[in-house]
């Protein structure tokens, strides 16, 4: 190692000899490191289990242009929607067709005695159209009274009854107090608001929520007409609908929900601190490591400065120290974050996953956090006069 | 064109402290040091013997007078002239000052990478050579932590001397040295004054060397008290 970095740098590694020198320290300064990395890992894995989250169910719909009630943030909070201004919309230049949404938790009766939320969307199945492959090939089959389509990820539902869909049994289960079959699956993974997820059609959906109406939706899908601009039909739309109504393409709506959850609700602002939280507790552990260093070695240092040494030959020092601690604390942290977040999902059925733009991002936080402790930590030694640091 | 003095000292003033605890340390010193030569600089603790090296060896800002150091004013000098002049000298301080997680070879390749002359091969084939001159052949490869004292106090000697400093300032180099040791030492200081021109500014309290000065300058309380040439 020595000798590589020897190689590397051009010169003693005095930063590497320095920190292998005094093991425990250097130890302990390595746990510092991985500690504050598998903060972050962790913050971050919940946040974009959050993130994801929330914008799955929107990939569900294949529709361009989604309206909403000007007071729904989410696809499940706010007012509903008058069906009828799907009707309005019709009159639109550039409108193809019109689909009411409709949105619902039920409880599930397990059969353990134990409940589950299952948000359900209800659809009319003669619009299969609107669904994205390969779900659409089965909306079809929710003609039939009391079928539904379940979240193959669903809390709860046992892998053996799962098996059984896919081979053509339905699974039959209760809830609010309706016997649903369940004919076929979808995946798109538990939420944090909802155990699972329930596709039906609408006339299913009013049998299980008796007080909903099918003139009142959560949202209506629009599709355009082949070949017309989106934006110039969204533009359209909401000229000839009334300010009540919000109209946005789909992909705008779940990155406008996606900001809402991240920046206005409570759960993403907790985690999106905690990750701040983590980088400012690995600056400081670093920064602790090395100005102790530092202080420890001001003798060595200002010796070396009496020799001709530079201030830029210190920060080569320190620096290879941040660097050396980054990269050996990344790894023990990466690797027990990777464990935690498997430890994470398998519990929760969230889609907590690592991915590689999210571990260089932190890798490089990583090295950059350590670089400018190492900055701070060696400003002592610029301005003094060697004969004073002894 | 007559070779000026390497060390020109004239007014030179210097003060710790400030406000009611401001003291003054060294009182109008002016001195002019031959090359070639070795200086021997006495007087009792705290007459001011380490401050003057300090302030003449570039460690130190001058505050008042004039300094020139091979050929270059350090009173108001920028940070760059200082670090070039340093890599031109060679400091032996009172305490050894190695470095604790390099060895013996690494120490003094310290002082030779800073000037970056040679490749990496040679400086340590100079290291070990440097080392082997004061008697430190088989302990080449020693942490300071099991070196003795007078060893450890040889390798910031040889640290010194390995890069051929032009000028060599020393802060009682012999202290924690035997009989012995501490002659080679400064047998090794006067030869190379003889051979390549090194001048040598040394703080001594040990009799055993004044023999082998050209030049003993005391201080008390940071005055030229007495300056004389022995014969
Ligand atoms: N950094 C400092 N701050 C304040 N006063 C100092 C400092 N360094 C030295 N002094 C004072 O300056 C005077 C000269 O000190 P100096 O260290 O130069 O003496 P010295 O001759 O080297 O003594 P010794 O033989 O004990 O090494 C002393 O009175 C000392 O207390
Ligand atoms: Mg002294």
């Amino acid at each position: 190692m020595t000798r590589l970095l020897a190689l590397l740098l051009g010169r003693l590694p005095i930063g590497w000899m320095q920190l292998s020198h005094n093991r425990t320290r250097m130890a302990a300064a390595l746990a510092g490191v991985a500690f504050a990395n598998i903060l972050v890992f962790v913050q971050l894995g919940i946040l974009g289990a959050l993130n994801g989250s929330t914008i799955a169910p929107y990939a569900l719909f294949r529709a361009d242009i989604m309206l909403s009630s000007s007071d729904a943030n989410t696809l499940t909070d706010g007012s509903n929607i008058a069906r009828v201004r799907g009707f309005e919309a019709l009159g639109v230049p550039g409108v193809a067709r019109s689909t009411p949404l409709y949105i619902g938790n039920i409880e599930w009766q397990r059969d353990d005695g134990s409940t589950a939320t299952l948000q359900a969307f209800g659809i009319d199945p003669a619009r299969a159209s609107v669904i994205t492959p390969p779900i659409d090939e089965s909306i079809p089959a929710l003609q039939l009274e009391d079928t539904v389509l379940i979240d193959n990820a669903t809390r709860g539902l046992e892998p053996g009854d799962l098996a059984g869909i896919d081979g053509g049994t339905a699974y039959r289960f209760e809830a609010n107090g309706r016997t649903l079959s369940a004919i076929g699956t979808l995946s798109m993974g538990g939420g944090f608001s909802a155990d699972g997820t329930l596709m039906t059609s609408d006339q299913t959906f009013f049998r299980l929520f008796g007080s909903r109406s099918a003139s009142a939706a959560n949202h209506i899908l629009i599709d355009a007409e082949e070949g017309v601009d989106t934006s110039v039909v969204v533009e359209r739309l909401r000229n000839a609908l009334p300010d009540t109504v919000r109209v946005m393409t789909l992909e705008d709506a779940a990155q406008a929900d996606l900001l809402y959850q991240t920046t206005e609700r409570p759960t993403g602002i907790i985690f999106g601190f905690g990750v701040v939280i983590g980088i400012l507790v690995g600056i400081v552990i670093v920064y602790q490591i090395l100005s102790t260093d530092v202080a420890d070695h001001l003798r060595e240092y200002a010796t070396f400065k009496a020799m001709g040494y530079g201030q830029p030959f210190f920060l080569g020092i320190v620096f290879e120290e941040a660097i050396i601690l980054a990269i050996l604390g990344f790894l023990p942290g990466i690797g027990i974050s990777a464990l935690i977040y498997v430890g994470l999902s398998g519990a929760t059925g969230l889609p907590v996953e690592l991915d590689l733009a999210t571990s260089s991002a932190v890798f490089f936080g990583t090295l950059l956090a350590c670089a400018i402790s190492g900055a701070i930590a060696t400003r002592r030694l610029a301005n003094a006069d060697p004969a004073d640091l002894f | 064109m007559v070779e000026a003095a390497p060390i020109q000292v004239t007014g030179l003033n210097h003060w710790f402290g400030s406000g009611d605890t401001r003291k003054q340390a060294i009182w109008d010193v002016g001195l002019q040091i031959e090359r070639g030569s070795l200086t021997i600089l006495m007087g009792a603790s705290g007459s001011g013997k380490t401050t003057l090296l300090t302030l003449i060896g570039c460690l130190r800002e001058v505050q008042d007078g004039s300094v020139r150091l091979l050929g270059h004013e350090l009173n108001g000098t920028t940070e760059a002239v200082s670090v070039a002049l340093r890599r031109r000298i060679g400091f032996i301080f009172q305490a050894h000052n190695l470095h604790n997680s390099l060895n013996a070879t690494e120490n003094v390749l310290m002082g030779l990478q800073v000037n970056g002359t040679g490749n990496a091969g040679q400086q340590r084939k100079a290291a070990r050579h440097s080392l082997s001159l004061f008697g430190l052949g088989d302990r080449l490869d020693y942490l300071p932590a099991n070196l003795s004292g007078g060893q450890k106090q040889r390798v910031a000697v040889a640290r010194a001397l390995a890069p051929n400093p032009e000028v060599v300032f020393a802060d009682e180099p012999t202290a924690a040295l035997d009989k012995d040791s501490g002659r080679i030492v400064v047998e090794t200081l006067k030869a190379l004054g003889k051979q390549r021109g090194t001048t040598t500014v040394m703080v001594t309290h040990d009799n055993r060397v004044l023999e082998l000065a050209d030049r003993i300058i005391t201080l008390e309380d940071g005055r030229i008290v007495d300056d004389k040439t022995p014969v």
